[in-house]
């Protein structure tokens, strides 16, 4: 533990940019917790933006402006938007409500990451009015789909037999997934569907079983995403009930991301 | 602050705007720590480049632009300096009472207190700060410079700029 006087000092050579390694990380976390320290830093920099500015006085070269300029000209705009989540790929059959969800979800997402939201301070009362909204409409649509007598119809072409079909929706970001199916088989005694990711390389990865209702509906309502992997494709497959490390029977469904 | 706005929604106009404005805080910070004409000039462009980049890097809420330009300008140049990679990103430059400093005579009134301030320090204590700020010595090399404890060197760096933050107090 670094006493008050170790802090002050190491405050300093942080606004200096000198503090390195151990030392750097030690106090950045520190700053996240004590705000008269933060306070302090900011003074700090104040300081030295003061000292920066005693050397005020001579011209750049003239050329330098049109450098500038003609970088910026053939620079894109560096703007630092969020990142959209990659798109996934639906399955045919899927409930539209769910696909609605899914960008519900992202919406939310995507509007809680917004970077630029300190500056709009003004608008983010509204939006953040709005995303109650949303949020709330959310909310009940999870309630209606999780309900235990939510009744599933899914619309066919009359005589085509029905097809069992999967939706997983997942957000690298918040390492959470969800996995809606419907007309699944029912499974034999003992038995249980497991979903599996299927990694950019090396073996597919268990993410829970489950069994389907009596109308053959499926649900796995917020599920963590493993750590570090990057989800190339999800399938499902027909396991022992308590679930297997590696798939052992053929794959009944499967949707690559993407 | 309108100016990185409009940076932010791309403005190139308010680049030059910006240029104009702000290239005589950044070019002689650098050319004060690296002596060297060329090399202050691509230190002037680095910082106004990582701007026009990430203008969200600045925070116009908590702070000075002129102060927070000149501080980028002495890390990068003393990054430069020392062939090291940049590390610390700031977002806040918080100078007592200040403003924006876009303006050229605003700008020269506070400058000129801080030359003040500066002249009215113990000739140890400024030198002090010079190596630290201006030539980027860590407080051990200070102290191996000056032969000071290295306790000394500290309190002296931290003393100054107290002082300094003293005379803009209000």
């Amino acid at each position: 533990m670094k006493t008050h006087e170790q802090i002050a000092d190491d405050l300093v050579l942080y606004a200096l940019d000198e503090l390195r390694g151990a030392d750097c990380q030690e106090l950045q976390e520190h700053l996240e917790t004590c705000s008269s320290c933060r306070r302090e830093l900011q003074q700090l920099r104040g300081d030295l933006g003061l000292l920066a500015l005693s050397s005020s006085g001579p011209q750049p070269p003239a050329r330098s402006r049109e450098r500038l300029l003609r970088s910026i000209a053939t620079e894109p705009r560096g703007v630092s938007l969020p990142q959209a989540a990659p798109r996934r790929s639906l399955w045919a059959a899927l409930v539209p409500a769910f696909a609605a969800l899914g960008l519900l979800l992202i919406a939310v997402l995507l509007t809680r990451n917004n970077t630029h939201l300190r500056d709009q301070l003004a608008e983010l009362g509204n939006r953040n009015q709005d995303q109650s909204v949303q949020l709330a409409r959310l909310n009940q649509e999870l309630r209606l789909l999780t309900s235990p007598d939510a009744v599933h119809v899914s619309l066919t072409p009359q005589k085509a037999p029905k097809q069992p079909s999967g939706t997983a929706i997942f957000s690298p970001s918040q390492k959470r997934m969800m996995f809606m199916a419907s007309n699944l088989a029912p499974v034999p005694e003992g038995r249980a569907y497991e979903l599996w990711i299927i990694p950019a390389s090396g073996a597919p990865i268990a993410a829970g079983v489950f069994k389907p209702d009596e109308h053959g509906n499926a649900m796995m309502m917020d599920h963590r995403m493993p750590e570090g992997v990057e989800a190339k494709a999800f399938a499902i497959t027909v396991e022992k009930e308590e679930g297997s490390d590696k798939p052992t029977s053929p794959i009944v469904l499967m949707g690559a991301v993407g | 602050m309108r100016l990185v706005a409009r940076i932010r929604a791309g403005d190139q106009q308010a680049m030059s705007e910006l240029y104009d404005r702000y290239a005589r805080v950044v070019y002689p910070v650098a050319l004060r720590v690296l002596q060297d004409a060329a090399a202050a000039e691509d230190v002037l462009q680095d910082v106004f480049l990582q701007l026009w980049r990430n203008p969200d890097a600045f925070d116009a809420s908590r702070g000075s632009l002129a102060a927070w330009l000149a501080v980028i300008s002495r890390h990068r140049s003393i990054d430069r300096l020392r062939q090291r990679r940049p590390e610390t990103d700031i977002e806040d430059c918080v100078i007592a009472g200040g403003t924006d400093l876009g303006d050229e005579t605003e700008r020269a009134l506070l400058i000129g207190k801080v030359r003040e301030a500066l002249a009215e320090m113990n000739p140890d204590q400024r030198k002090v700060l010079e190596l630290a700020f201006f030539q980027g010595l860590t407080h051990t090399e200070i102290a191996e410079r000056t032969g000071e404890p290295l306790g000394t060197v500290k309190t002296r760096i931290r003393s100054g700029l107290q002082q300094l933050r003293a005379k803009f107090a209000r």
